[in-house]
């Protein structure tokens, strides 16, 4: 079947295998192995990327189900001379080891941080009706879906919290 | 040249005296820039043309043997082929070195691999390995449930003096029966290959540790000479075990693309990984400690009981650290094994300590309470002066300074008495133990060129799998040579380098690390020659060299790149000593008093690991440790279907490991330590010291808490409540 993807601000046309997954023609058909494979059924995370701005598995997605989509990827966020801001924070602080499921950890606490931006609450959010803060129980429980088995929490949550103070001096 | 270094006599702390400044400083990864973009390739990633794609068939019954019916899937769209020889079983223990057990048409566990189907694409394959019929004719006699277990293989240990008569003696004793899971290594990256021939030669892409021990088990599995084997992993997505030796999905890559005459690459699912590489097992403990009036130990018996598949060479050393970290001259050490129809056993991180540990820190927990005493003096109080069982001197030791240190950083002294402290619903609570691993040294041999540019270039078939190799070996020769580590490209992982450790043990940086040292003194000693002075007098920093009273910059010095090949060996010492790295871990967590939930707020480890290569990637490694102990203690654990013996959790949704939310605040002390008998860097391993007694400091806070003893791990809420 034919899909149409932009992908990194690029338009991308494929002919797939319908049972080809959002991660699969990411990795296998555009060679964008930044996209980690780490259980291929959404419980570990490593696939995250951003639709339409939004994080998701890319693992439980169909290409198909994503016809005219854009879609966002590590790639598409820094390059190792050009390193996103969340990327240097990530490299500073020692946010991984192996790097295997570090493009998710980053996708995803790039979406996650602008979710909190939105003030959406989760489980950890004390007052429902107020709008949420980036507390470090807040980031935790936000990322809690990306697996890290070095377990480079630590680090992690350091970086994210640098880019994000970062972010917000830049927007005073 | 090679030079070779064997550890027969302690070494002069040659890294004190060099002028460059960067080892040990916490310099940010060297591949970080790569991995945090996408960039850095691992195994299934690479791009070949004409790729097939394998997708393994596991066996459905416990025991027996199989027939497979191709004609089933061959008619199906993109068919390449249906492969059933020469795979393994299981994935091979770590240092295997030679073929892992190649059953054929035998079935020795549920989800053994079993076919191998390949395909034009990943989805056709995935389709067809589903869609194949498989007939099997099943044995009644599997072993899947050990509850009724009689066949029990002794194995003692050690067995000094008399441990019962110790405990009839003793002023006060402890008498503790333990129970732990299996564990898995739930690497992030999955196991996967791509094999691809170039007439009788093979080059294999693949996830693994030790590429010296896997190039032999996979020629040998292939019925090849090593020769004829390329192996390539210059990045490993994660191992802790399971990738020490080679998998089903090396093998069955190689088979496949040797048939076929195209690259095939396999990569295994979630499941398969926890099927079919390895596991920990689990075990029964039953640990006795018997102490004087002085809280002097008399006597130590840990006993095990353990599992692993018939054929399987393995043990989990569970006793590893009760053997040398306390003084008491009665003791006995023994394990019982027991072969079920269960995925294979193996090492993952921190084998032994992980679980040995966790019981015998528990139990000296137990024993300072009986004692009246402070569980840190009691640790001090019994640190031997040599090794108890075997009289070596040890070659250093710093758990007494670990201890207390630790003790300062922490707040000890705010500790309270048992179930005390409570804020609302939560009892509060804090737990110290030990931590040891033994520190271990293997032969391991790097390549280091330096440029008339002042640049230098370390190739060696190491790893790094997220330990910080490419970081720390080129600290370690940039210090050496007097170079910035800008100025040093570090290789890794192409066994066509010369022959490395491998990572595992913990002894990958101090091994392959040693052996960059050596190579590059052998260049100082040509720059020395050539500046006219001794090796020792010369210094070299920033691409100067001063000695002889003369200064000269490298270039000048030399025309030509000087290529040295340093080798490191065991020796009379690493035989002669005692050598482990020590340290102490302390926890405080909150208890449910509604739930039985446990929350670790907060975690410090004072580690004396000798020198330290890199600050920030160690402190890394030994936060991993700690987590891992979170998880030991609290959640993670392996459950079995007694039906049939297989893992019924295998995936990540359901073998639970830690996530951001499980993990309070986490500390790292390090002891300032040199030792000279390990290796000529005065450094010992941390990869796995971080996580050895971590989890013990968890249960022990646990009671401090809430007055509730866990004998059975994890430690689930469902143990705790009922007893609150």
């Amino acid at each position: 079947m034919r899909v149409s993807l932009t992908v990194n601000d690029t338009p991308r046309t494929l002919d797939l295998d319908p049972r080809t997954s959002l991660l699969d023609a990411l990795r296998d058909h555009l060679h964008l192995t930044g996209t980690k494979k780490g259980c291929d059924h959404g419980q570990c995370g490593a696939c995250t990327v951003l639709v339409n701005g939004e994080r998701v598995n890319s693992c439980l997605c169909l290409a198909v189900m994503h016809d005219g989509d854009e879609v966002t990827t590590i790639e598409g966020l820094g390059t190792p001379e050009n390193l996103s801001p969340l990327q240097a924070a990530f490299v500073k602080h020692d946010g991984f080891q192996c790097g295997y499921c570090t493009p998710g950890q980053i996708m995803s606490s790039h979406a996650m941080l602008k979710e909190i931006a939105r003030g959406w609450p989760s489980h950890v959010t004390e007052d429902l009706s107020a709008k949420a803060e980036l507390t470090i129980e807040e980031l935790k429980e936000r990322m809690s879906g990306n697996l890290c088995r070095c377990s480079a929490y630590k680090g992690i949550a350091d970086a994210i919290l640098e880019a994000a103070a970062e972010q917000r001096e830049a927007a005073e | 040249m090679t030079t070779e270094l064997k550890m027969d006599v302690p070494q002069p702390r040659f890294l004190d005296q060099t002028q460059q400044g960067v080892l040990g400083k916490p310099i940010p990864r060297v591949d970080g820039a790569l991995k945090v973009t996408g960039q850095a390739t691992y195994a299934a990633e690479w791009q070949m043309d004409d790729m097939a794609h394998g997708v393994f068939v596991g066996a459905a019954i416990p025991k027996g043997h199989f027939t497979i019916d191709r004609d089933s899937i061959a008619g199906m769209d993109g068919f390449l082929g249906l492969y059933t020889d020469n795979l393994v079983r299981n994935s091979a223990r770590g240092t295997l070195n030679t073929n892992p057990v190649q059953p054929g048409d035998r079935v020795d566990y549920l989800g053994q691999s079993i076919a191998l189907v390949v395909a034009e694409t990943f989805e056709q394959a995935r389709d067809m390995a589903a869609a194949l019929k498989v007939s099997y004719t099943r044995d009644d006699d599997a072993v899947t449930d050990l509850s009724e277990y009689d066949d029990w293989e002794l194995k003692v240990g050690i067995e000094l003096g008399d441990v019962d008569a110790a405990m009839d003696a003793a002023h006060k004793s402890v008498d503790l029966e333990y129970t732990t899971k299996g564990h898995n290594s739930g690497a992030m990256e999955l196991h996967g290959s791509i094999a691809s021939w170039d007439g009788d030669h093979v080059t294999v892409r693949s996830s693994l540790q030790m590429l010296g021990f896997n190039r032999n088990e996979l020629a040998d599995s292939l019925g090849v000479p090593p020769e004829q084997v390329r192996l390539l992993s210059p990045y490993v997505g994660g191992g802790f075990g399971s990738k020490l030796g080679i998998g089903p999905d090396s093998v069955g890559a190689a088979v496949a693309a040797r048939d076929l005459g195209r690259p095939v690459r396999v990569v295994l699912t979630r499941p398969q990984v926890f099927d079919t590489t390895i596991r920990r097992t689990e075990t029964r403990q039953h640990i006795r400690l018997a102490a004087n009036q002085d809280g002097r130990l008399t006597g130590i018996s840990h006993v095990n009981w353990q599992s692993n598949l018939p054929g399987e060479g393995h043990a989990e050393p569970v006793d590893a650290a009760t053997r040398f970290l306390y003084a008491g001259e009665n003791r006995y050490c023994a394990h019982y094994m027991a072969r079920r129809n269960s995925p294979a056993t193996g090492d993952v991180r921190s084998p032994g300590e992980a679980v040995g540990m966790l019981t015998l820190e528990a139990a000296m927990d137990e024993l300072a309470e009986a004692l009246e005493m402070d569980p840190i003096d009691l640790r001090i109080r019994n640190i031997p002066e040599v090794h108890p069982g075997n009289g070596k001197p040890i070659s250093s030791n710093g758990m007494a300074s670990s201890l207390r240190q630790g003790a300062e950083a922490f707040g000890w002294d705010q500790r309270q008495p048992t179930g005390t402290r409570r804020e609302g619903e939560w009892l509060i609570g804090m737990g110290v133990a030990a931590a040891a691993r033994a520190n271990l040294l293997m032969p391991s041999s790097a390549r280091v060129t330096l440029n008339p540019d002042a640049t230098a270039v370390v190739e060696t078939d190491m790893t790094d799998i997220g330990t910080g190799t490419y970081t720390i070996l080129g600290q370690i020769a940039a210090e050496t040579l007097g170079l910035p580590t800008e100025s040093v490209t570090v290789h890794l992982g192409d066994s066509n380098f010369p022959t490395a450790s491998g990572s595992g043990g913990s002894w990958g940086a101090t091994s392959s690390g040693s052996s960059v040292l050596i190579a590059a003194r052998a260049i100082r000693k040509t720059l020395a020659e050539r500046m006219g002075c001794e090796e020792e007098a010369l210094t070299l920093k920033d691409g100067m060299a001063t000695g002889g009273n003369k200064r000269s910059a490298l270039s000048e010095l030399i025309d030509q790149p000087i290529s040295e090949e340093g080798k490191i060996d065991k020796g009379k010492l690493t035989k002669g000593t005692h050598q482990a790295g020590y340290g102490a871990h302390f926890a405080e967590v909150a208890v449910n008093t509604v739930t039985g939930e446990v929350r670790v707020r907060r975690m410090l480890a004072a580690m004396a690991a000798g020198r330290i290569l890199n600050e920030q990637t160690a402190r890394s490694q030994v936060y991993g440790g700690q987590i891992w102990g979170i998880g030991s203690a609290l959640h993670e654990g392996l459950e079995f279907d007694t039906r049939t013996g297989h893992i019924a959790n295998h995936t990540l949704g359901e073998y639970y490991v830690p996530v951001h939310l499980d993990v309070g605040d986490l500390d790292v002390l390090f002891i300032d330590e040199r030792d000279d008998m390990a290796n000529p860097m005065q450094a010992k391993g941390i990869g796995e010291l971080g996580f050895c007694g971590a989890a013990a400091a968890v249960a022990n806070a646990i009671y401090n808490a809430c007055g509730v003893r866990i004998r059975d791990f994890p430690a689930t809420p469902d143990r705790i409540f009922p007893h609150l």
